[in-house]
């Protein structure tokens, strides 16, 4: 069969709802877009541990440490669970490491905005978590099998950290004058960025066509923004806090929220290694992965030792 | 044993969790490879949970006027009675894996007594602390026989652990009045049921991993008084800081 008849057969399976497995045929394009995607997002889960993990050691109190300590570690298992279904295409973690340390992977830009007090903490777990959740909520029924089983096991422990880091921004709200100032400051500096993490405008986005053709990506950036925005808005009024945007207000014929201009020279400047932590994560992953090669080094040759015995 | 007394044999404990868990949260995002990256920070929660379990008895055996939290952020260095070792610093992996190795065993030890006692709350959080300590052990000893047998480097990196942090281990025999009425009470091994206890293992496993156990190393002591490495305090300022700088505040 001839690689055109191959295509028609591929298209035929994604417009039937079929999910496609490892071995099945996929064009090349499928296959490099699908580890483009997957990678990017297994790094994001990796690349997130460094925020949240500047915090553990300043938590609050045993609850709130236990609590996140308990989170990051479900993102690192999230980072797990995406490396190795991206490894199902054909590549390993060692080069998609590889790509990361290059800069021709990205992770997701959010984490390249620095978490400064704890209220960062509530604001990461509660709009961070809940666009991704949001996104990924759509992804559970991406035609890659493997893509949308990882989907649907991730969503329901995203629920429990938006859960987690609401409850933190909830009762900062309600606490002093001064946890009150740091959860509308953790608002007004996490709000614009977690828009943002939906990706540019339907008119913007170059990749999108394809991905709706293949049904990797089942609905449009804009469409998965606005209903982010619409879910949010309420859980702000229900705390007292102030949404950072002059220019939102509801929509009656649309029934959903009517939202300000994203500042996209920030969007484009920081996904180009603008932001301010984007060489900090970076460096400290290479790092990370340097000091521990030794260890690396000593498990393989122990190994190989156990294998001769 | 008295509440108050019995309340300060959990605080010791409490205290050795606690710091262990915060040397091991330090791990995160650090870890030589992800898989083990995951496994130390969910040691660390283990040892988190512990510390919580038994700071909240101590608090309620104290009569109720502090809570764990209390406990954990408000008590100033000297009231900290955390071993030294639990707070040595995570030089490099080997030091990470000979510390938790050697307190692994001692928590191991000292929760199979307390699994035993009468007191429903202990003997509750021993019973399930025991399930997690069986793996810390068998998950630290596995990394120690990886390290010491591994190449020239890993061998020598932990060698140079276990010298540098040899003289830490006196203090987890040393006895004191709380000690010996816990022992009285069959709460807590001796001291030299617990030395031999160590010692058989730590030799062994240290010569399986072609490692070998210091001899004539001068052992340090002070913390059952509140006396510690400079370490302790400036994990303390950061542990402590957010309750510390805003003391009307409920998180």
């Amino acid at each position: 069969m001839g690689a055109e008849e191959l295509n028609v057969l591929f298209q035929e399976r994604i417009d039937a709802n079929d999910k496609i497995e490892p071995r099945d045929n996929m064009p090349e394009e499928y296959r490099k877009h699908l580890i483009r995607q997957m990678s990017q997002h297994a790094h994001s889960e990796v690349i997130g541990m460094q925020p949240e993990g500047n915090w553990i050691t300043r938590a609050p109190s045993l609850r709130a440490k236990k609590i996140l300590l308990a989170k990051v570690q479900d993102e690192a298992g999230h980072g797990l669970y995406l490396y190795s279904a991206t490894e199902t295409l054909g590549i390993t973690r060692d080069e998609l490491i590889e790509k990361l340390h290059q800069g021709k992977a990205k992770y997701a830009s959010i984490f390249n905005y620095p978490a400064l007090t704890w209220a960062d903490m509530g604001a990461i777990g509660w709009l961070v978590d809940g666009a991704a959740i949001t996104n990924q909520v759509s992804l559970q029924k991406t035609s890659y099998g493997p893509y949308a089983r990882a989907m649907v096991k991730i969503c329901k422990e995203e629920s429990f950290h938006q859960r987690q880091g609401y409850e933190i921004i909830a009762s900062m709200a309600a606490g002093t004058d001064e946890q009150k100032e740091m959860a509308q400051d953790a608002l007004n500096r996490f709000w614009w960025p977690s828009l943002m993490m939906f990706g540019p405008h339907d008119s913007d986005s170059p990749r999108s066509g394809n991905a709706m053709k293949w049904k990797i990506k089942r609905e449009s950036n804009d469409v998965l923004r606005k209903r982010f925005i619409d879910k949010t808005v309420s859980q702000v009024e229900l705390i007292g806090l102030t949404v950072p945007d002059k220019d939102l207000k509801w929509n009656e014929k649309e029934q959903s929220y009517d939202f300000g201009a994203i500042d996209w020279d920030e969007f484009w400047a920081v996904i180009k290694g603008g932001g301010p932590c984007n060489i900090k994560r970076l460096k400290h992953h290479k790092k990370a992965h340097t000091d521990g090669e030794w260890v690396r080094k000593a498990a393989a040759a122990y190994a190989q030792k156990q294998a001769k015995n | 044993m008295d509440n108050l007394n019995l309340s300060k044999f959990c605080i010791r404990l409490g205290d050795h969790c606690l710091i262990m868990a915060h040397r091991q949260s330090e791990l995160c995002s650090n870890g030589p490879f992800l898989e083990e990256d995951i496994a130390q920070i969910n040691l660390g929660l283990d040892l988190l949970g512990q510390a919580e379990a038994l700071l909240i008895y101590a608090a309620k055996l104290e009569g109720g006027t502090r809570t764990a939290d209390d406990l954990a952020f408000r008590r100033p260095e000297r009231q900290f009675h955390n071993f030294m070792l639990t707070e040595q610093p995570n030089t490099d992996f080997a030091f990470v894996i000979v510390r938790q190795y050697i307190m692994s065993l001692y928590l191991l030890k000292t929760y199979q007594a307390l699994s035993k006692v009468e007191d429903d709350t202990l003997s509750g959080i021993a019973l399930k602390a025991l399930k997690e300590l069986t793996y810390h052990e068998r998950h630290f000893a596995m990394w120690l026989k990886r390290l010491g047998d591994g190449t020239e480097e890993s061998h020598e990196r932990t060698q140079t652990a276990i010298n540098e942090l040899w003289m830490f281990v006196g203090e987890l025999y040393e006895e004191d009045e709380i000690d010996f009425m816990a022992q009285k009470a069959s709460y807590a091994p001796t001291g030299i049921e617990m030395k031999t206890f160590l010692m058989e293992h730590i030799t062994a496993k240290f010569s399986e991993a072609t490692l070998e156990t210091p001899h004539s190393i001068y052992m340090t002591t002070g913390s059952k008084k509140g006396i510690h490495t400079e370490y302790l305090g400036y994990l303390l300022t950061e542990m402590q800081y957010l309750q510390r700088a805003y003391p009307d505040a409920k998180w």
